[in-house]
């Protein structure tokens, strides 16, 4: 049995290559193959796999990279990632990635994709926009079309048709995925000594950057491994943290909170492969079902509205009940739109559902966290205290 | 500082306004309903078939600015737990809800009956009206307008916006205002729009003479205030831009440049530029009195594009009224892609013969900010003119500093010099 630690081990590692070797090294190994970049927070992956290519998450720089070109094109009041991704660009790192998809996520994002198509005008680009509108006969057909037009867009780079077939089977892999990762999320839930969120943030950051099918094999290999593991456990508060689903803090951040005495149950890093909540079917129409799963079966997020006022920030709240956090912690990004729009309303919702929250923001190369354990620790400490 | 002297048209708009105003704040006697909706992707000649009146937050905002107190509404916000990062016009709307709401008629603003979500290249609005429908608990209805990220708008986009009107948009307004929806008297309102947009483009297109007659950013915001807010589709709108057309030409015929707020024509143009992005509301007329005490005059700018592209040829069309409607908010110059933005911007340092562009970007709106550096640097090489950056933000008088904006344009205009040097030598 692979242990946790050798899981572990493969996943900071891919996390930290900044040059994305393997990905280059998928790349190389078969005459044809090509390489999807995305940005956060939702593309369908299911799309890029059919065509036979590896769908790569780009997340930014974090903190180990330097920004030196990406400074030049964005003013100080500008998040993080837009820049590091340029600079990312800049640097040649990407120089292997034969398409980005730069989905919905805030204007920020959606203007980078134009940025793009100047600095890179050969890479194939598209910025994917998913319906506001969840009426399956109105935001569904317009989101059936969008899909028509990326698959046909990707058929286009590859020369290769995408089948219903092969979406089919693509759909079914990440079915397995989304299984499987909810399954980790469950576990970690239940019995998070065993799973720390440090390691569980690493294993669904690999996962954005290897082949879907070995992505599988590592959840169900750590599954096994961290219910066989035996790690004390802590008189921790349990808390799930919202608002880090784009730019991601840094791992340190991560730890941090950790070490400050929270056992995190639930948050929405990253988000990308638990943004769909149920299996997308596997018979009829392969776009019809994608198209109807991302209306009806998907996460509440910033980058999406909320048709009714009542629903708002419903699904944060039920989702702390199913994990049984004691408390939120709201962690957005410095300048991000969509986390900081939606933290009165989220957080008022919190309020209205009992629920102890805190409030602070970070940037990817956040370096100082001494802050952070103090006010994660104080707020651990007031949860014990008087929750 | 003292009043700021105005044109007929700037009296017959000033008058508009309050008629506006007063039709919001009187709705309860009147029984009239109210919307509130945003600039771009604004359906005003819709709502006009309801009978509903137009209130628009980001204007209220603007004035809020121009009045001075934007600024303690943006903090009432911000101790309301409102990010310090993110858009002023919305803090400067939520703070003035805490401070009473009160309209520039001193009379207090109603609470909306419905908040139209036109959502067209800004994704703050979605964000903005999800916070006021918490407030005012009343029906919103939202337009997904998608954004033209490959440059171009397709059948789909169109489609989706259409069926939405006709779907979610229309009975929406039919069911807030109980009048049921004639679309002849749309292509009514329509026919009127397109009027009016002729000659809000011939104005606007002005600014290719020497002396300009027109100013196209401090000026301009003037110039496209009725088809930009209630009016669009009115006969008052029609009456205002034949009244603006005359001046502009009278202004031509004596070779006279804009008037400025002290009551002079700017005729002595040394720079002619071209303006990026929205300007600054707070120090509206110190900002202006920079650009004219520097003999600068903006020929050509993109705010004054930001509620639709009419002078690439959009018109609202009678014929296909909510077609039309949906290829007006997909055209609104946010809702363009950068590249698209870059090839407007250079098309008009050409055509408007221009000395440069200069951006004025604005610290909280990400929509019109994010990438303008990489818009500069494209223009200056396409072009060959120089580009220059200042910031400031629209509606939060924190972020304006005077004496650093004004050392950015008196080196810009240094710079211009330098280049005009270097191409007569040259020559």
């Amino acid at each position: 049995m692979t242990s946790t630690a050798e899981i572990i081990d493969r996943c900071q590692a891919l996390f930290e290559d900044l040059n994305f070797s393997a990905a280059r090294a998928w790349k190389a190994a078969a005459p044809g193959r090509k390489v999807i970049g995305f940005l956060p927070v939702y593309a369908p992956l299911e799309m890029i796999h059919a065509a036979g290519c590896l769908p790569l998450g780009i997340f930014g720089g974090g903190d180990q990279m330097e920004v030196i070109h990406g400074d030049a094109y964005y003013q100080s009041y500008i998040c993080r990632i837009p820049r590091s991704t340029i600079e990312l660009g800049v640097t040649g790192r990407l120089d292997f990635v034969d398409g980005m998809i730069f989905p919905f996520v805030c204007d920020v994002i959606r203007n980078l994709s134009g940025i793009w198509k100047m600095m890179f005008p050969n890479v194939w680009s598209k910025f994917f926009d998913t319906p506001q509108n969840f009426d399956p006969e109105i935001g569904g057909n317009y989101y059936i079309h969008e899909l028509q037009e990326l698959r046909a867009g990707l058929e286009t780079l590859t020369g290769r048709k995408i089948t219903d077939d092969d979406l089919r089977r693509s759909i079914a892999l990440y079915n397995e995925n989304r299984r499987l990762v909810r399954e980790v999320y469950a576990f970690r839930a239940r019995e998070p000594w065993k799973a720390p969120t440090s390691e569980v943030y690493l294993l669904m950051r690999a996962g954005l950057m290897m082949d879907v099918a070995e992505h599988n094999r590592m959840l169900a290999d750590y599954l096994v491994a961290a219910a066989a593991s035996d790690r004390p456990q802590r008189d921790n508060v349990r808390v799930a943290v919202y608002g880090s689903f784009c730019e991601q803090p840094p791992l340190n951040l991560i730890k941090s909170i950790e070490m400050a005495g929270c056992y995190v149950v639930e948050d929405d890093y990253a988000l990308v492969n638990r943004f769909l909540t149920a299996d997308v079917p596997t018979d009829g129409d392969p776009v019809q079902a994608l198209a109807l799963a991302y209306l009806g079966q998907s996460v509440e997020t910033s980058c999406k509205y909320v048709p009714k006022e009542e629903d708002k920030g419903r699904f944060h709240v039920e989702q702390v009940r199913k994990a049984g956090a004691e408390g939120v912690i709201y962690a957005t990004p410095s300048f991000c739109d969509p986390a900081l729009l939606d933290r009165p309303m989220i957080c008022g919702r919190l309020k209205e559902a009992n629920i102890p929250h805190i409030a602070f923001k970070y940037a990817e190369n956040s370096g100082q966290m001494q802050p952070i354990r103090e006010q994660a620790g104080t707020f651990a400490d007031s949860i014990k205290l008087w929750s | 500082m003292s009043e700021a002297v105005k044109e007929n048209s700037m009296l017959l708009q000033k008058q508009m306004i309050a008629r506006n105003y007063e039709a919001i704040t009187s709705k309860h006697e009147t029984g009239r309903k109210v919307s509130s909706t945003f600039v771009p992707g604004n359906l005003n000649e819709l709502l006009m078939c309801f009978g509903i009146v137009n209130n628009l937050p980001e204007i209220n905002a603007i004035q809020n600015g121009m009045r001075k107190v934007s600024g303690s509404y943006i903090m009432e916000a911000e101790k309301g737990g409102h990010s310090e990062d993110v858009c002023t016009y919305v803090k400067a709307d939520i703070g003035m809800m805490g401070k009473g709401s009160i309209a520039p008629n001193g009379k207090p603003f109603p609470d909306p009956d419905v908040l139209l979500l036109s959502y067209t290249g800004c994704y703050t609005f979605m964000k903005w009206f999800e916070l006021l429908r918490a407030e005012y608990k009343c029906p919103t209805l939202m337009l997904h307008v998608p954004y033209e990220g490959d440059g171009h708008s397709t059948k789909n986009m169109r489609d989706y916006i259409v069926k939405q009107l006709k779907e979610v948009v229309i009975p929406g307004l039919e069911q807030v205002s109980g009048v049921k929806f004639d679309i002849d008297r749309l292509r009514e309102y329509l026919r009127n729009s397109a009027k009016a947009e002729d000659d809000l483009v011939w104005c606007l297109e002005q600014g290719k003479h020497k002396p300009s007659p027109i100013d196209a950013y401090f000026g301009g915001v003037y110039y496209i205030g009725p088809i930009f807010t209630a009016f669009r589709g009115t006969t008052d709108a029609v009456e205002y831009y034949t009244e603006l057309r005359k001046e502009v030409q009278a202004r031509i015929d004596n070779k006279l440049g804009p008037l400025t707020p002290d009551g002079t024509s700017f005729n002595e143009q040394k720079y002619r530029l071209v303006v990026e992005g929205p300007p600054n509301w707070t120090n509206f007329r110190e900002f202006w009195k920079m650009f004219y005490d520097e003999g600068a005059v903006v020929v050509a700018s993109s705010y004054t594009k930001v509620g639709g592209m009419y002078d690439q040829g959009f018109r609202h069309d009678p014929d296909n009224p909510l077609e039309s409607l949906a290829d007006y908010c997909l055209g609104c110059y946010t809702n363009r892609n950068l590249p698209t933005r870059v090839d407007i911007l250079a098309k008009y340092v050409e055509e408007y013969e221009a000395d440069g562009l200069l951006i004025n970007s604005i610290k909280s709106c990400n929509s019109f900010s994010a990438g303008q550096l990489m818009i500069m640097k494209e223009v200056e090489r396409r072009t060959g003119k120089p580009g220059a950056f200042i910031e400031t933000d629209l509606v939060d008088p924190r972020y304006f500093s005077a004496a650093n904006i004004k050392n950015r344009l008196e080196s810009y205009f240094q710079m211009i010099e330098q280049k005009r040097r270097g191409a007569s030598k040259a020559a």
